[in-house]
């Protein structure tokens, strides 16, 4: 049996072991530190990056005033955008308290195109998602700021719960790959965290801007389920406790992923 | 003294073995000629279905990335092949560390043996599988057939 010092001992212990193992477990990296080195250095030449022609892209979107459109984006916001607050972008999803809703930045610029009288698009557009890039890609280098606190936290648990559930016929959930295994080879990539502060990113796989929802989606058809529709609680969820999960990362929109 | 240890264990124990809950959606038809078994002491000791297995046809099946894509998290004594992964454990010299019931266990579920593993069941009932798509609905990974070649195979990684 255990004596009463050998279980203080043990007792200490635990509580030191605990906390600090945690606390190196928890460590966000962005995607980048898992790409190959070529893929980085795509990445960061402005030019040989694909995801800049979707900037550029979106900034004509943004200048330009659109068909049926009252006036163009940077009437209120700033030729290129230049008058909008970055800590704001950075702060997306947010909670709308209101509505009792969770808003991405591409609902923000798709609700205030429709504002302004410019035909409505479907989610994930592909000029919202181009809009999207834009916008996020002014926020460039400052880090990712999601509130977790108040009503937000309630809509977290919930988001790491789908984030927890195995889903589809290779029935996996998030949390197996990105939790445990980040670092681990999957045939020849490398397991990222799966965080989201590189999107919307260029997918060198598909050859296309992908957002995180769109991410999410692709990723839950690979595991063969039925992948979450994207006007669903459970993508904005989930969406919302990974971009959590980067808070303090940099945004890298528009990052280069596999 | 040993009543605080005992009520720690118990408070260790029911953190430590969270029950996992079965997303079953029982409203899925089995597929035709699922065949059922049993696991017995940690293994499966008869053939799915009664079926035979090939090694040369199981040997194609693990590298084939659309059917058991073994590769992706194993790595296997076959050469030519670039991109292993390194998810699970290699697999070479897999028939001297156990016998064909054990591994056939872990191919059909390998959730018998560890109930949070990453591995996929590759004859799972289709009923437990949780928000199947579309065109997976009410089927296994890999028909026992496979499961049986791919077992053909593995037994011969001595």
């Amino acid at each position: 049996m255990i004596s009463s010092k050998q279980y203080l001992i043990l007792l200490l212990g635990f509580l030191f072991v605990i906390p600090t193992g945690s606390l190196l477990a928890d460590t966000a990296k962005s995607g980048y530190e898992f790409i190959k080195p070529s893929t980085r250095a795509m990445q960061d030449d402005e030019f040989e990056n694909p995801g800049m022609l979707a900037v550029e892209q979106g900034m004509e979107l943004f200048n330009i005033k659109q068909d049926g459109a009252s006036k163009a984006c940077s009437d209120c916001h700033g030729i290129d955008g230049l008058k909008m607050d970055t800590k704001s972008i950075a702060r997306y999803p947010v909670y709308n308290e209101k509505k009792g809703e969770i808003v991405t930045l591409q609902k923000t610029i798709s609700n205030c195109r429709n504002n302004i009288g410019s035909n409505p698009l479907p989610a994930n557009h592909v000029d919202l998602v181009t809009l999207e890039t834009f916008v996020r890609n002014r926020a460039f280098g400052e880090a990712v700021n999601v509130q977790t606190d108040g009503p937000v936290a309630e809509l977290l648990n919930k988001g790491e719960k789908i984030y927890q559930t195995r889903f589809g016929l290779i029935d996996m959930s998030c949390s197996h790959c990105h939790a445990l295994y980040p670092g681990q080879m999957i045939r020849g990539q490398k397991i990222s965290q799966g965080q989201g502060n590189g999107f919307p990113a260029y997918r060198l796989d598909i050859g296309e801007m992908t957002n995180l929802h769109q991410r999410i989606q692709q990723c839950l058809t690979l595991m063969r389920a039925e992948p979450f529709a994207s006007d669903s609680e459970e993508i904005h969820q989930l969406g919302l406790y990974l971009m959590s999960r980067s808070n303090g990362l940099k945004i890298e929109t528009p990052a280069v992923r596999y | 003294m040993r009543m605080i240890i005992r009520i720690g264990i118990i408070i260790f124990l029911f953190v430590a073995l969270v029950p996992v809950t079965a997303m079953s959606d029982d409203t899925d038809p089995l597929p035709e000629g699922y065949c059922n078994w049993e696991v017995v002491d940690y293994a499966i000791e008869a053939p799915l279905c009664g079926l035979g297995g090939d090694a040369q046809r199981g040997k194609k099946i693990v590298s084939d990335s659309h059917l058991g894509n073994c590769l992706a998290c194993h790595q296997l004594p076959i050469p030519g092949i670039e991109a292993y992964g390194t998810i699970g454990p290699p697999l070479g010299g897999l028939a001297s560390r156990m016998t064909e019931p054990q591994i056939r266990v872990r191919i059909v579920d390998t959730r018998n043996i560890n109930p949070m593993s990453i591995m996929p069941g590759f004859y799972r009932d289709p009923r437990l599988i949780n928000r199947p798509g579309k065109p997976y609905r009410g089927k296994t990974f890999l028909t026992a057939q496979q499961v049986e070649d791919v077992i053909a195979y593995l037994v011969t990684l001595k």
